[in-house]
């Protein structure tokens, strides 16, 4: 019998929330504006399915009532990537240690 | 490109971003971290373009659309203040939302595009999957959004309840659910637009009975909300990178709420469940108000923190709104100047979001080995001279662990009254959010500092 390709997926999904659990765990509490910022950044990975979207209207049409979603998303995510790296790295190098003190 | 080959692409960059989040257990390796979850967005970006192998006029818009916003969000990213951060996170956290929210709507509409079926005939289990994504995503958009307007200050911080709320909150859960389940069966998009609405209007609903200082938990759990919303759309996908990140994402929110929830001794839906503090106040106000308080000036401080060899910093959200953390990094290199110990106690909800404080420490060019959590901290104080009290309040209050009538009692507090003296900046006596009355004002070694934080931290410089 054949295993469908979904649990597969499901396997990966339910295999990363506990990787997600440990190593969030590891995070030290300092830093967890930027452990916000970062994962807000990341889940704009969504951005895969916007672009998908937006390029799947017929040849010749560029705009088409799915693809001005897929648009629409693009612009959403796309802040979203830069503006949440670029945050976090902003926030990330403000942290030092107290030897460069001056 | 194959699709083996873009999948094994999109694994490297679902462990990418794991590793990211992974370089965050210490600020050294942090920077690093970051510098992973840009690679890895980069990899799943361009192997998307790549598979989809359309570089029609169509891909010159994607760039373009991606230009622009990338241009608003650096724009965004360079010029909020750091005092700033958790109403951006919230914003961001909506922009999330929205996004799967389009995403589920543009597969409905052309389901061939993503290999789902046709419309009216989508696979059930994508049906599914997409049903998820579009709600979470919604409810995700709309309880940010007001998260976002209640930080900002433009809808008033307290919560706002009414009543038969909770009943109908549960009746639009129990509705969502029906309706994917019509959805399911009939495939039918008026449905499907109609489970979107619902989803606003309960994110609406659901945020609105949380009051401004349980907002730390508010934003964990949204970030944890749009993890699996992204996770939801992952499925339908079929995108390994999604799901990974929607998991990792919604694991991590989930954990950062249990730890605010903690850090405030109060359940999950007691917070969700909102109006905290509305009902209980008027039994301890009353018997307190005769009490002497002493307070005292910029002088008076200078002079108690000239004579100590340790002092405690105890920042709170109001030294965030007075913008006072760089006032008080400069007073605090006066002390050191006088070989005074100086070290920071960060308490699990202090500010607005987790690590708030951290922040704004770390942007005033704190050295992060100088602040400490409350559980490293904490029996430190019955040895420290002087503890500096600034714009905290609630996680101050020694009731929570003398009154068991009180509602913040069993909350972990920072144990400031054991200090010699105690300086407490505030700007009256009213109290905190929790709407009790803090017995650390009428203790005989407690100096009240009734100012701004920021301008008060400047006088006490000068006098040093």
């Amino acid at each position: 019998m054949e295993i469908d390709p979904f649990i597969f997926r499901l396997s990966i999904f339910i295999l990363t929330i506990f990787v997600g659990y440990y190593v969030v765990w590891s995070v030290t509490p300092s830093l967890h504006t930027p452990l916000m910022s970062v994962t807000n950044a990341i889940s704009s990975v969504i951005i895969v399915g916007a672009i998908i979207a937006a390029l799947s209207a017929n040849e010749g049409v560029i705009f088409s009532s799915s693809s001005i979603f897929g648009f629409l998303a693009i612009i959403l995510a796309a802040v979203n990537i830069f503006g949440g790296f670029l945050v976090t790295q902003r926030m990330l190098a403000m942290y030092k240690k107290k030897k460069k003190d001056k | 490109m194959s699709a083996n080959l873009s999948a094994i692409l999109y694994l490297i960059s679902g462990v990418l971003f794991i590793l990211a989040l992974r370089g965050l257990s210490s600020p050294e390796t942090s920077r690093q971290g970051n510098l992973f979850g840009i690679i890895g967005m980069v990899i799943a970006i361009t192997v998307t373009f790549l598979s989809v192998g359309n570089f029609t006029t169509g891909f010159i818009y994607v760039l373009l659309f991606l230009a622009i916003g990338g241009s608003i969000g650096a724009f965004i990213a360079y010029r909020i203040p750091m005092t700033a951060m958790p109403e951006l996170v919230a914003g961001f956290h909506s922009l999330v939302g929205l996004a799967a929210v389009f995403v589920a709507i543009s597969a409905f509409i052309n389901p061939e595009a993503f290999n789902l079926g046709t419309p009216g005939n989508i696979k059930l289990a994508s049906l599914i999957e997409m049903a998820i994504g579009a709600a979470v995503g919604a409810i995700t958009f709309s309880g940010s959004v007001i998260a976002f307007l209640k930080l900002q200050g433009i809808m008033s911080g307290a919560p706002i309840t009414f009543k038969g709320q909770h009943l109908l909150n549960a009746l639009i859960l129990i509705s969502i659910i029906i309706l994917t389940i019509y959805l399911c069966l009939t495939q039918s998009s008026n449905l499907f637009w109609i489970l979107i609405g619902v989803s606003f209007l309960i994110g609406f609903l659901i945020i609105i009975p949380i009051g401004g200082a349980d907002m730390p938990v508010v934003i964990s759990m949204l970030n944890s909300y749009s993890g699996w919303a992204a996770a939801g759309i992952g499925f339908t996908l079929e995108n390994t990178a999604l799901i990974i990140t929607g998991a990792l994402v919604g694991s991590s929110g989930a954990i950062l709420s249990y730890i605010m929830c903690k850090g405030m001794n109060r359940s999950f839906f007691n917070v969700i469940l909102g109006g905290f503090g509305a009902t209980e106040q008027s039994s301890t106000s009353q018997n307190k108000e005769q009490k002497p308080v002493k307070s005292g000036n910029a002088d008076d401080a200078a002079f108690l923190m000239k004579n100590a060899s340790s002092v405690i910093i105890v920042p709170g959200y109001g030294m965030a709104v007075a913008q006072a953390q760089h006032a008080l990094r400069e007073m605090v290199d006066t002390l050191k100047k006088n070989d005074i110990k100086v070290s920071y106690a960060i308490h699990p909800v202090a500010g607005r979001m987790p690590g708030h404080m951290n922040v704004l420490l770390a942007e005033a060019n704190v050295p992060y080995d100088e602040v400490f959590e409350l559980e490293e901290i904490n029996n430190d104080f019955a040895n420290a001279d002087v503890a500096f009290v600034i714009g905290a309040n609630d996680v101050t209050n020694p009731v929570a662990k003398t009154d068991p009538q009180s509602p913040i009692y069993g909350m972990p507090v920072l144990d400031v009254e054991k200090c010699k003296s105690v300086l407490f900046v505030k700007r009256s006596l009213s109290p905190g959010y929790a709407g009790i009355d803090n017995d650390l004002f009428y203790k005989e070694n407690t100096l009240m500092l009734f100012a701004d934080a920021k301008k008060m931290t400047e006088d006490i410089t000068k006098n040093l």
